[in-house]
């Protein structure tokens, strides 16, 4: 906290609550994570964290090393070394069904252009893909049709021996940055400021082959495509670099009713305005999108927007969520809200829905300082607009964890084991309910000294 | 000698109080002023009145066959030390009571001189006119030059405190033996090189004489010889015949068993390792030295280093030579290591008994709370236990169960058992070691197979040469000998297999030792090791014996079928019993009454080193040979099955019996500590020297933390945060001044395992999340620099995990404490005024903590449901209940308990996973910040 101290200039007055960084005292009542178990391993960057079960994940990154983790226990399984450069995508390809025992495998991508598949029973290498022209910078598991893709400089379709059935021509402009499913056998792909739908279609020729076939290229979005998340069935949702958020039909593939000029007015602004503030495209650039059945949650910049499909506008938001630029959100069951940024820290945001105008904010704790000029009146007058209509969301701060020195890259959340978080620092942090974790040590140690019979009195 | 009425009398209790003797000392800090006007011993505080000196010291001496016995020097080595006491005097009185009528040259019916192989003995005596007493360990080095090759030394411990002596017998005799013993093997180091120096020069002699014979022989051709020549030939022959003697004395001193000698352990310095001593030269400088040759022939030997030399046969008077000094006698180094040894010996058993014997039971006490003692106690008490595992694990199995018994079961019963056993027996008693059972073990299990031969040749021979009249107890020792040979070999593949060879030797053996231990109790050199070839020598004795034993054998086997044998078999021994008893010289001075119960004592003694081939029986030492005392022979199967664990009983022995048996038990127990120790280490044992150093350190902190907390009004909060488990860390420029403040802290942390305290003492980088993870105490450097800046930033964005003290402003910024248990530990008006008092003060509180931690972990429905249906919101409210009433914690007193039962738990859990990081617990609770 010394930081405020030295840096940080006094606190303007009138600020809404809204608009300035909220922050928490020291009490976190509903922050259940107490405990906290850092793992080492990696010597680089860690920029992936992927699940592969229930009590497992792998964490990937810059050294070119995939760790194997033992959730519970923070125990380090397997130490994976197959690539020689970075690792720029992984993907867990769960078993394909019930017929064989359970096999699970992870997928790779890194820098020196290839694709490895790995066996996270045994810790070994189980194929290496060499044939890429690019690196691949992405990789999807269509499980349903039990395929995967990777995309690169061309898309290309695997099944799970590892045997290409098609390939893209090469794609021209950019590479492909991220994949997503849609139904009816499409895929989306983000190349660059395009949005290009493929579809694979049973080969003619063999019986187990696929086509793919690009059908449609949409070129709605001002910039590049940074994310791309599918809501249900019928929606899909991009964001762009300037912030251009796009709600897409996944049958049709237009951009729904509000498309990128008009759907909503307030946020709209909000991003002009940001541009106009700062010139930093990063302070607008929607980094990651998660969605649940009826919002859509978007990191834009340092902040987080919350854009309910059904009202059609932003129904809540948090315009400085982080010190610095938001990299990876994610919805919790419980309408809880993660989210980790480069400054180091990771909060944990609560969507309350308010019926009335809220009383005046609840008291912030000493450390609301952040100021951010006349920006921040005019997203409090929005607020404002917003309260007198109807029913009020806000996104309130209950937790933040702070532990990583560097940019926390990913997080993974394991509902009851608890969350892992990978940095920029090289380390990976496993958060966990104190209570909980003592109880079950309380159980093991009981179990144990039946086990050692030591429940009999020694003298 | 022997009736002396200066060796102290084991009394018991009642008799003792009727002696109104001096009341023990206290320790000087306990001690007042005293009353002017109190009588003699009126009140409890006065000191002993007769004493000439204050302080317990170390007091080496010989007997000088030159001027009798003479103080070599004291340990402290310092002339206030004695006082005005009499050291000569008293050198006389602690050498007179040294049974060792060392058997010097020739035994009967061997043509070669034979070295002694004496052990050590151990006598308790004192001199109540002076106010001294004595523990007094006797040891004989080996001297070329001495009569009978032996040179008798003495190390006393002398006190004025009686009850000192008394109850820390035990550990002083196992103390004293691994000087002893590492004495002696300088001694035998330098012996042997001594030996193979003078082996040259009588080569040498020896070609040069032949040499002039030959010229004589040729210039003399009338076939008759002069009386030169004939002068010569004489010579020459008297030359090869001590070449001859020398030889063989050479070889006796090598194969002396070097058990136990870890080299590496022994002398990390030193290249050549002592067991080929044969190449290890010797750095002692042998000038100019006279031989005393026992085969009459005085020779003269002038030795420098490795030319040999002429050596003349010229008669010298043995009182005109100088004698060597007692480190010339011994190697330097090892010497060195002996005095290091003594020192440490006078320092661990400085200050008064009652603290000793304290913190022995607590030291003892505290290794059974193996759950919980990591938390707080010392690295170096639990560390003894492990090194004590590690030693004994290099010398096989039987030392390991007992040491390791030793530890582990219940010590008080120890020191009551000791003393009991020590005030029972009037009678003078000089504690005789018994090394019988141990010598055969030990070098069994501890030396490659080759050496067991030899060793035990001596071993038998040892037995003949200590009885110097009756050829039935030579005999009996050969027999021994024999038994044990085989007994060694059959152990291997089963101990408890009564094959009939080792039926016989328990037999056989049984007989031997009662012999021995009235040997023992007349004060007869009992256990000198002659070097023998007793097959050779002593056919027919083995012969003898075994015919003669056959009768006992069969007897013998049967009881552990049927026991209505074992009468017969008692009879049988007891007439064995008294076959051998032959050493009249030696009884005849006891009290008779003295010597009839102990007879029919020893001979039951025996049944017990039937039992040779069995590992020292696990309950403690000094159950041994009670336990045997009342098990029937025939339990020899079940003892060596070691399923032994008896109790002290009374109702099993009139009185006065007891105090024969624990006079006897004693007995053996002692010898058998010395064997052990001797085997385990002549090195100092590494738990000495880190105790004491942890003894400043602890006085240290104690003075510094007091000195915090009368300094520091906040120091609550910052204790608090420590047992907690929130890392503090103290900000300072000075480094010695934080690390001062670290030193005072460190007593309040929590261990988080067997391993190191989580304390760093100076830390110049910044700090990141792993640190708190692993230290709970950190001293910081406060850097005036741009670093400096992002040092504090990142103590800021850590700031929930830690509390920070403030060395410079005086300020800390820590969470609110508000309970009651940390006033109790830390109360700044504390009438305490020394360190180390208050570092007791906060162990003792911190025990009583971790018991309630202990509780509160271990409460099986305090954490797990009583039945299923029970929710988890009751558990908890039941957990605070507990808690709070029934452990009477308040507030944040409840976190305390709360992580170190955390602590024990994970503890318990990851005994066997070793490597897992500790987790990081943490409380979102608002800091504060306190000012001076």
């Amino acid at each position: 906290m010394l930081r405020w101290l030295m840096g940080g200039g006094r606190e303007p007055q009138g600020l809404s609550e809204k608009s300035s960084m909220q922050s928490l005292g020291e009490e976190q009542i509903q922050n259940p994570y107490t405990e906290l178990l850092v793992l080492k391993g990696h010597h680089d960057i860690v920029r992936f964290l992927v699940q592969i079960d229930d009590c497992r994940f792998a964490s990937a990154g810059d050294d070119g090393v995939v760790f194997l983790w033992n959730a519970q226990t923070g125990e380090k399984l397997f130490e994976l070394h197959g690539h020689t450069h970075k690792i720029t995508a992984i993907a867990a390809f769960p078993s394909s069904g019930a017929c064989e025992e359970k096999n699970h495998l992870i997928l790779t991508a890194s820098a020196d252009r290839t694709v490895i598949v790995w066996d996270c029973n045994s810790g070994r290498e189980v194929q290496k893909v060499s044939c890429f022209h690019s690196t691949v910078k992405c990789l999807t598991v269509l499980q349903r049709l039990d395929v995967w893709l990777s995309g690169g400089s061309d898309l290309c379709v695997w099944n799970r021996k590892l045997d290409l059935l098609c390939k893209t021509s090469h794609i021209t402009d950019a590479d492909i940055s991220a994949l997503v499913e849609l139904p009816k056998n499409c895929v989306a792909a983000a190349v660059g400021k395009e949005l290009i739908i493929f579809r694979l279609v049973v080969s003619t020729e063999g019986s187990e082959g696929w086509d793919v076939l690009e059908v449609k290229r949409l070129a709605d979005h001002q910039d590049n495509i940074l994310s791309l998340v599918s809501v249900n069935d019928l929606t899909f949702v991009t964001g762009s670099h300037v912030g251009e958020l796009i709600v897409w039909d996944a049958l049709n593939w237009i951009s729904q009713v509000c498309d990128c000029n008009t759907w909503d007015p307030s946020f709209h602004t909000v991003t002009q305005q940001e541009i106009k503030l700062s010139q930093n495209q990063h302070e607008v650039s929607i980094q990651h999108l998660t969605s649940d059945a009826e919002c859509v949650f978007a990191a834009v910049g340092k902040g987080i927007y919350v854009y309910n499909l059904q009202m059609k506008r932003v129904i809540a938001c948090q315009r400085t969520a982080h010190d610095s630029i938001v990299l990876h959100i994610a919805r919790l069951p419980n309408r809880q809200l993660v989210s980790c940024s480069e400054d180091g820290s990771v909060r944990i945001w609560e969507l309350r829905e308010k019926q009335q105008l809220p009383a005046e904010p609840v008291p912030t704790g000493f450390l609301n300082m952040w100021g951010f000029g006349r920006a921040n009146k005019q997203v409090s007058q929005t607020a404002k607009k917003m309260q007198e209509s109807t029913t009020t969301y806000s996104l309130e701060l209950i937790g933040d964890l702070i532990g990583h020195s560097s940019a926390v890259q990913m997080f993974l959340y394991f509902s009851e084991l608890g969350l892992v978080t990978c940095s920029a620092d090289h380390l990976i942090i496993l958060w966990k309910d104190g209570e909980r974790e003592s109880r079950l040590r309380s159980l093991t140690l009981f179990q144990k000294l039946e086990q050692n019979d030591d429940l009999q009195l020694r003298f | 000698m022997i009736s002396a009425p200066d060796v102290v009398a084991f009394t018991r209790e009642e008799e003792f109080e009727e002696e109104a003797y001096n009341e023990p000392s206290l320790p000087e800090e306990y001690s007042v002023p005293l009353f002017p006007f109190a009588n003699h011993g009126a009140n409890p505080w006065s000191k002993c009145s007769g004493s000439k000196f204050t302080k317990d010291f170390i007091l080496i001496s010989e007997f000088s066959e030159q001027v009798g016995p003479q103080p070599l020097l004291t340990i402290p080595n310092d002339a206030k030390v004695s006082g005005t006491f009499d050291l000569n005097y008293f050198s006389l009185r602690i050498m007179s009571v040294d049974y060792q009528a060392s058997f010097v040259g020739h035994p009967p019916g061997c043509s070669y001189p034979k070295l002694n192989f004496v052990e050590d003995s151990k006598v308790v005596l004192g001199d109540s006119k002076e106010g001294a007493f004595a523990y007094v360990h006797h040891l004989t080095l080996y001297d070329l030059e001495a009569r009978g090759f032996v040179r008798p030394f003495c190390m006393a411990y002398i006190s004025t405190d009686e009850h000192k002596i008394m109850q820390q017998f035990q550990e002083l005799s196992i103390e004293f033996s691994k000087a002893s013993e590492c004495l002696k093997t300088g001694n035998r180091k330098a012996f042997a090189s001594e030996l193979e120096k003078k082996l040259k020069d009588l080569d040498y002699t020896r070609t040069v004489l032949h040499n002039e014979t030959e010229i004589q022989k040729k210039a003399n051709d009338k076939g008759f010889y002069t009386t030169q020549a004939i002068e010569k030939a004489n010579e020459l022959a008297s030359v090869e015949k001590s070449i001859i003697e020398h030889q063989d004395l050479l070889k006796q001193i090598r194969s002396y068993p070097y058990r136990k000698l870890k080299d590496s352990d022994f002398h990390p310095y030193e290249p050549e390792c002592a067991l080929d001593q044969a190449n290890a030269s010797v750095d002692q400088d042998s000038t100019t030295s006279n031989l005393d040759d026992p085969g009459e022939t005085h020779l003269y030997a002038r030795m420098p280093s490795y030319t040999p030399k002429l050596i003349k046969a010229k008669s010298a008077k043995c009182f005109d030579k100088k004698l060597k000094t007692l480190e010339e006698l011994c190697d330097v180094y090892f010497f060195t290591q002996t005095l290091d040894q003594l020192n440490q010996i006078e320092k661990t058993f400085r200050g008064d008994v009652c603290y000793l014997l304290t913190n022995q039971i607590c030291e003892a006490l505290l290794k059974q709370q193996s759950i919980t003692n990591f938390l707080f106690e010392d690295k170096s008490v639990l560390d003894e236990k492990a090194a004590e595992k590690q030693y004994s694990g290099c010398q096989g199995s039987n030392q390991d169960t007992v040491n390791i018994k030793c530890l582990e079961e219940s010590p008080i019963p120890k020191v009551l058992i000791s003393l009991e056993s020590y005030k029972s027996s009037v009678e003078s008693v000089p504690i005789k070691m018994e090394r019988e059972i141990e010598d055969s073990r030990e070098p069994e299990v501890t030396e490659p197979i080759a050496f067991d031969r030899e060793n035990l040749e001596y071993l038998d021979a040892d037995i003949k040469g200590s009885i110097s009249s009756g050829e039935s107890i030579e005999v009996l020792g050969t027999e021994k000998s024999t038994i044990v040979l085989k007994k060694s070999e059959s152990q291997a593949s089963l101990p408890i297999h009564p094959s009939p060879q080792v039926v016989r030797s328990k037999a056989v053996s049984r007989r031997t030792i009662s012999e021995d231990s009235i040997e023992v109790l007349s004060l007869c050199p009992s256990e000198s090791l002659i070097p023998e070839d007793f097959k050779a020598s002593y056919p027919s004795a083995i012969n003898e014996e075994s015919y003669a034993d056959d009768e006992g054998r069969v007897i013998h086997i049967s009881p552990s079928l049927n026991p209505s044998n074992i009468e017969e078999m008692e009879g049988n021994s007891e007439q064995e019993k008294l076959l051998p008893v032959d050493s009249a010289c030696c009884i005849g001075k006891e009290s008779p009454n003295f010597l009839e119960p102990l007879a029919d004592l020893t001979h039951k003694h025996c049944d017990d080193d039937g039992v040779v081939s069995i590992p020292p029986q696990p309950y403690r030492q000094v159950d041994q040979g009670f336990h045997v005392n009342f098990t029937d022979c025939s339990s020899h199967d079940v003892v060596s099955g070691g399923v032994l664990s008896y109790e002290l009983d009374p109702h099993y022995l009139s009185s006065r019996e007891a105090s024969r048996i624990s006079l006897d038990e004693h007995s053996d127990s002692t010898s058998y500590v010395s064997s052990a120790a001797s085997t385990c280490s002549e090195t100092p044992s590494p738990a000495h020297p880190l105790s004491h150093i942890n003894e400043r350190h602890k006085k240290k902190a104690g003075q510094n933390a007091l000195k915090f907390i009368r300094q520091y009004p906040f120091a609550h909060p910052a204790i608090y945060s420590l047992l907690s488990g929130r890392t503090l860390i103290v900000l300072g420029e000075d480094e010695a001044m934080v690390k001062k403040l670290v030193t005072a802290l460190s007593i309040f942390v929590p261990n988080c395992g067997v391993y190191a305290k989580p304390v760093k003492h100076w830390v110049t980088s910044p700090l990141n999340i792993m640190d708190f993870q692993k230290w709970k105490l950190i001293g910081l450097q406060r850097v005036v620099s741009p670093a400096g800046v992002n040092m504090l930033h990142s103590l800021g964005r850590y700031s929930r995990y830690i509390s920070i003290l403030d060395a410079d402003s005086k300020t800390l910024r820590c969470p609110l404490y508000k309970g009651t248990l940390v006033p109790r530990l830390a109360d700044h008006r504390t009438q305490i005024k020394r360190g180390s008092t208050y570092y007791m003060h906060v162990q003792n509180i911190l025990t009583q903590l971790c018991s309630k931690a202990f509780l509160y972990a271990f409460c099986h429905h305090l954490h797990l449901p009583i039945n299923e249906t029970e929710t988890e919101e009751s558990i908890a409210s039941r957990r605070m209940n507990f808690l709070k009433l029934h452990l009477g914690l308040v507030n944040e007193d409840v976190k305390v308990v709360q992580y170190l039962a955390e602590l024990l738990k994970l503890q318990y859990i990851q005994e066997s996973v070793s490597g897992i990081n500790p987790m990081l617990r943490f409380d979102y609770v608002p800091s504060f910040l306190y000012k001076i």
